[in-house]
């Protein structure tokens, strides 16, 4: 009874507070789409992340193994890993043993703390502690306005199990093996990937973007090279951190290779006549307007990273 | 000496109010009224100083750790008439005072830029004070928000380890033709409000105070900077030398340590 008035109370509250999206949002429509055998993932959508969409913008999933589950980035809020949750405990009566974070971004991380209950091994890049740390006080305070109600419960879980860079880490999920590969600097400067030996899928975290702009907050260098050398992999299925999985994976890569080189061949020519970030901005990758989501929000404020970048080569 | 308190408990308020506040809300009471009686004490600024100087800054910025920020003069440095400092004040930052550029008369036309950062939307300001001492305002609002709050840097370990390098880089220059020059510093320039988690306190701010840049023992600029001022902090300016030379930077950072780098003319 006492839950009851509570309850009611919240909801009032929340009813006459001005986050009045609240109560679509806990009835929001939350679906996962299975990928190959036990694999599920949930689609982000192509937006910034806000009240509405309660931060779930990035893709977030999971596979299944006979004895647990691993979670492949938990949610762009606190409720959207609770929702997440619920996701697997409908497909699964199985633990989540693992929760893996491909990077330090609050699309991947923020649903963390909603895994808590199942005491999982929380696994990252062995920068992704340091990143977290740099960040946390800056993302807490934009994100906790920008995502309202959602962001409630949202915590920093840092990583217990770390990964290091060409030293992959090998995971049994019972009768299922994933391996967890770290890298140098690309996307962010602590970025892992994981792949399913089993059905050959990769998850690249944000080291694949589809559709959507890829954001630099690593090294353009760094990130033109890895983009290569996921090229030559053998794989069938491709999760990227945004837009839709795919066998096609391969003109995925090319389609970020293209971007990428665009920004980076346009943005040396310019520093080498002495021009400055302004003009950079103004015409460099002009051509890629068309072939990407979000692009007049990342793409000036791609070519001013990599011309910051690129002038101490 | 009074005044002086006043000003500190101004100040003290004011710096209190911006870091419990939310940053990305501009401050409902104009700063600048308060900024001007700290920086220009009852002194008189013509403000909208358009036929002597122009500022260019982003209406929106991409990045708000690295905002361009150019000045131009449209009147010639002379000997007997010309801008001696430009200061340039940013409002609604942690440290509105954000960088004074002292200048030559050997400079010709004054045409400098720098990359800034900006913690909120606000007002960016240059003000010219002549050598007469007469003070010339033009001002720029910009949208920018988390410039100095956000993390520095993307890759740490590859900024620290460049900590120090310095460019000059310019064209090949002619005697008495004006050329445009630029002076980068790789620093990382922390402002003191980076916080860092692990140790529960705040990065201890180590940037970039002052840069001078000389030719041929003559000073062109010297600007003091402070926590405004981006990562790797860049000055760009036109200068024309009239003899065969040697162009010297000097920079000096909080920790006392220096840097230099010259080019031969």
């Amino acid at each position: 009874m006492k839950l009851f008035y509570l309850t009611l109370l919240t909801l009032s509250s929340l009813l006459f507070s001005p986050i009045s999206t609240y109560a679509s949002e806990v009835n929001i429509d939350y679906s996962v789409q299975e990928v190959s055998s036990a694999i599920y993932y949930h689609q982000g959508v192509h937006q910034d992340a806000n009240q509405q969409n309660i931060g779930a913008i990035a893709n977030v999933s999971f596979i299944i193994g006979e004895r647990c589950v691993a979670v492949i980035d938990s949610g762009g809020s606190y409720l959207e890993g609770q929702l997440l949750r619920k996701a697997i405990k409908l497909k699964t009566e199985l633990p989540v043993c693992y929760v893996i974070n491909s990077h330090v971004h609050p699309d991947h991380t923020f649903g963390n703390a909603a895994f808590k209950a199942d005491k999982p091994i929380y696994i990252g890049h062995e920068k992704l502690a340091a990143a977290m740390r740099a960040r946390q006080a800056y993302f807490a305070r934009t994100f906790e306005q920008l995502l309202g109600a959602a962001y409630q419960g949202t915590e920093f879980i840092y990583p217990d199990k770390t990964v290091s860079v060409n030293k992959p880490l090998t995971l049994d999920l019972g009768n299922r093996a994933i391996t967890i590969t770290a890298y140098p600097t690309s996307h962010t400067d602590h970025d892992i990937t994981v792949f399913d030996n089993s059905s050959k899928t990769l998850w690249t975290g944000d080291l694949l973007f589809s559709e959507r702009t890829p954001v630099i907050d690593g090294s353009i260098n760094g990130w033109i090279k890895i983009t290569k050398q996921f090229l030559t992999m053998e794989i069938d299925t491709v999760i990227p951190g945004h837009g839709p999985a795919t066998a096609h994976w391969q003109q995925e890569f090319y389609n970020q290779l293209r971007y990428l080189t665009v920004i980076r061949e346009g943005v040396r020519a310019i520093i080498a006549d002495l021009g400055t970030i302004e003009q950079a901005s103004a015409v460099v990758g002009l051509e890629e307007q068309s072939q990407w989501e979000l692009y007049e929000d990342y793409h000036r404020r791609n070519v001013t990273a990599s011309f910051v970048e690129l002038e101490w080569e | 000496m009074f005044s002086q308190t006043i000003k500190f408990i101004i100040l003290s308020m004011m710096l209190s109010f911006l870091s419990t506040g939310v940053r990305a809300e501009t401050p409902k009471e104009p700063l600048w009224p308060i900024l001007k009686e700290i920086h220009f004490e009852g002194k008189t600024i013509r403000e909208d100083a358009n036929d002597l100087l122009v500022i260019e800054a982003p209406k929106r910025a991409e990045d708000a750790a690295i905002v361009p920020i150019s000045v131009k003069s449209l009147v010639a440095q002379t000997a007997d008439k010309y801008i001696k400092n430009i200061h340039i004040i940013i409002d609604n930052n942690p440290e509105p005072y954000s960088a004074n550029f002292h200048l030559s008369p050997e400079l010709g036309m004054i045409e400098i830029s720098t990359r800034m950062r900006v913690d909120q939307y606000t007002f960016v300001r240059a003000i010219a004070e002549m050598n007469d001492g007469s003070l010339h305002m033009v001002s720029r609002f910009v949208k920018a928000s988390g410039g100095c709050s956000a993390p520095a840097g993307k890759d740490a370990a590859a900024a620290l380890a460049r900590l120090g390098k310095m460019q000059i880089r310019m064209r090949k220059p002619t005697v008495g033709e004006p050329v445009q020059a630029q002076v980068i510093v790789s620093h990382p320039n922390y402002n003191g409000l980076q916080f860092d988690q692990k140790s529960r306190r705040y990065i201890d701010a180590h940037y970039v105070k002052n840069i001078t840049i000389r030719y041929n023992d003559t000073s062109l600029i010297k600007v003091d900077t402070g926590i405004s001022i981006s990562e790797d902090p860049s000055i760009r300016f036109t200068f024309t030398p009239t003899v065969a030379g040697t162009l010297q930077a000097d920079v000096m950072d909080s920790r006392d340590q220096s840097f230099s780098l010259n080019k031969n003319i």
